[in-house]
């Protein structure tokens, strides 16, 4: 009988359960607003919160470091002069073999120095660049919003982030003295004139951030050829455990340093991890309070019904039947409430995906933990899938204790019911 | 040829502290093909011995036996195969789904016992028009009268060629002409088809149509009168 009833019964059964959910439209529409409302609430901020993260790590990999840094073994434990790569040739033949197509990457000279003017004086990170392989790398190369960028062989000329320059009320043109230690570990300084002013999302990083050639800071701290980093960014975000591993591989251990942006930016790399995490409470939060809602409608369908069921036991349908029955309804439900979720999340997502939302009003405080100016959400599959299965399957568990209940009044109670 | 068998059936109900014994000690047997009254006064125990009978309710003790099944050797779900294979049931409130068309409601049944929906569309058809309801299939309870709901709920009960129905007042609430028209067609499918009807009634105009009529009182079988 179960089998006959697998091949002709569904399409009456589907019809009746469809029935039912529209015998009381009002109740409907509320439990559909409700599953509605937390999917659409799931998915976008989900979608705002994985914008915000993309966000942070564009920032972060940008502004400096890259998906992957190479240095001497001891730079990051104490990022002074003496801990520079020396012999940078080795390093880039290891790269040109494992870099895959499309991968872009450039040496720096990284130091501590103490910028001052005629009437201010503070504490910066000197940063020698090549010109034209640090454009493609970070996002100095179309930062400069005043004066002009690095030309390739300046040995003169500084780049100052705008509040850098705003703090020492200078301007273009004017002259910069940088001051740091050298390789003979002797105090060198060198006079610069500025040529650029570059923005960047942080002003922190406008206040850090000084730039000059390469050759202009070998020059200064007696470096030769030397380097303090190379930056690597990758066309694949995924491709960055490989081709660390295999920079590992290639390169000797007991001279080189070579870290992804996870381990460059710890603070970073644990937000994103609590940020999951937080995600996954937030559906559950959301989940909870859409649960209740659902299982107190289909309760209160259950019990108007009751005579019903006991009805339908009279006939001499099975507990498992009607339980069955009462689920399918939760499903329709959930389906509907799903479909229309996920279509205006979607919908929210796209409205928002040219202009975004401008955080420029919270910018001054979003800053200092690297929240971008404008939050562009960002949906992933992974996301959408996961929300979508929280809401089915715990909605589909939560609706069991009303369906069993159903299933559970007897012939004679469920007819006598009143 | 017995279709039903009751031996010393005993029920006792708790009414919150107060017992109050519906059935003592009930012996009765119906023969297959008969049309039967089951007459008494409110709290007689019609309507506990009908639920019994139909494998609706669990007698306390006493035996029940149905075209050979015994009701105390049977778990729950055989209770519930024998309902849908062996009894249609009529009831006073017409208890129609009410979500669903008049054809589909007499399908229903058939879709349960897994008939294949051309059969089921064709009898539910047949059986509705034998009941005088051709050209209403698609109406819904709402759209019926009283008298063509229970008309409905009597299709729905013969449709699946049941050993017996069981009608607990089924002209309760029905005019007088109605019901007797229920019970015209009821008679007609009682011989067309020796299907065998038990009903529970205080309507004189049944017990005027049964060919037997049982009397109960205070649990008992009072007085048990086969027409001649």
């Amino acid at each position: 009988m179960e089998n006959v009833l697998s091949h002709e019964g569904p399409p009456m059964y589907l019809q009746m359960a469809w029935r039912n959910i529209w015998r009381n439209p009002r109740r409907t529409t509320i439990i559909l607003l409700a599953i509605i409302i937390g999917v659409w609430n799931m998915i976008f901020l989900g979608a705002l919160t994985r914008g915000m993260e993309a966000g942070m790590i564009k920032n972060g990999i940008a502004t400096l470091t890259g998906n992957i840094q190479i240095h001497h073994k001891d730079y990051r434990n104490d990022p002074v002069i003496e801990n520079s790569m020396t012999d940078p040739e080795t390093v880039e033949s290891a790269m040109e073999k494992i870099l895959p197509q499309g991968a872009h990457r450039t040496g720096r000279v990284r130091v501590n120095a103490i910028a001052s003017n005629a009437r201010h004086s503070s504490g910066v990170t000197l940063v020698g660049i090549d010109p034209k392989r640090e454009a493609r790398v970070s996002f100095i190369g179309h930062a400069v919003k005043q004066g002009r960028y690095l030309m390739s062989k300046e040995m003169y000329g500084i780049v100052v982030g705008k509040a850098l320059l705003d703090k020492f009320e200078t301007k273009v043109g004017h002259k910069l003295v940088l001051m740091s230690q050298d390789t003979d570990r002797e105090i060198s300084s060198r006079a610069f004139r500025i040529v650029g002013v570059f923005r960047a999302e942080m002003a922190a990083t406008e206040k850090q951030f000084v730039f000059v050639t390469l050759p202009a800071a070998q020059q200064m701290l007696k470096l030769d050829k030397g380097i303090s980093e190379i930056s690597i960014i990758l066309p694949d975000q995924q491709d960055n455990g490989r081709v660390a591993s295999a920079l590992k591989d290639a390169l000797p251990d007991d001279t080189y340093d070579i870290n992804t942006w996870r381990d460059l930016l710890p603070i970073l790399n644990a937000y994103l991890k609590l940020s999951d995490g937080f995600m996954f409470i937030w559906y559950l939060v959301v989940f909870i309070a859409m649960g209740f809602g659902i299982v107190n409608t289909t309760l209160m369908a259950v019990y108007e019904r009751m005579k019903e069921f006991g009805l339908l036991k009279a006939l001499g349908m099975k507990p498992w039947w009607i339980i069955r029955e009462v689920l399918l309804e939760s499903v329709l439900l959930l389906l509907m409430g799903m479909v229309i979720g996920n279509i205006l999340s979607f919908l929210s997502v796209f409205a928002l995906s040219g202009s975004g939302i401008d955080l420029s009003a919270l910018a001054a405080g979003a800053e200092y933990v690297g929240i971008s100016r404008i939050l562009y959400p960002a949906i992933y599959a992974k996301d959408v899938a996961i929300a979508n299965l929280v809401v089915f399957v715990l909605g589909l568990m939560v609706s069991i204790y009303p369906a069993a209940k159903a299933g559970r009044f007897t012939p004679v109670e469920a007819l006598t019911h009143t | 040829m017995h279709i039903v068998e009751c031996v010393d059936v005993n029920k006792t109900y708790h009414q919150g502290k107060v017992k109050v014994q519906a059935l003592k000690g009930v012996s009765l047997s119906f023969e297959k093909g008969s049309f039967v009254a089951l007459a008494g006064p409110s709290g007689s125990g019609k309507t506990t011995l009908l639920n019994i009978i139909g494998a609706l309710d669990l007698a306390d003790s006493g035996r029940i036996v149905m075209d050979g099944n015994a009701f105390d050797k049977m778990n729950r779900s055989q209770r519930a195969d024998l309902r849908l294979n062996k009894v249609g049931f009529v009831f006073q409130s017409y208890n129609l789904i009410p979500v669903l068309s008049a054809l589909e409601n007499v399908e229903f049944v058939m879709l349960l016992q897994g008939l294949p929906s051309v059969e089921r569309r064709k009898r539910a058809k047949d059986i509705l028009d034998e009941v005088g309801l051709q050209g209403m299939y698609d109406r819904r309870p709402a759209e019926l009268s009283g008298g063509q709901q229970q008309r409905v709920a009597v299709a729905r009960a013969i449709v699946s060629n049941p050993s017996i129905v069981l009608a607990d007042e089924p002209t309760a609430n029905l005019d007088s002409s109605t019901g007797k028209g229920l019970l015209e067609i009821m008679k007609q499918m009682n011989e067309k088809k020796n299907v065998t009807f038990i009903f529970s009634t205080h309507d004189n105009m049944v017990m005027d149509y049964a060919d037997r009529v049982i009397y109960l009182r205070d649990g008992m079988v009072a007085d048990d009168r086969v027409k001649i």
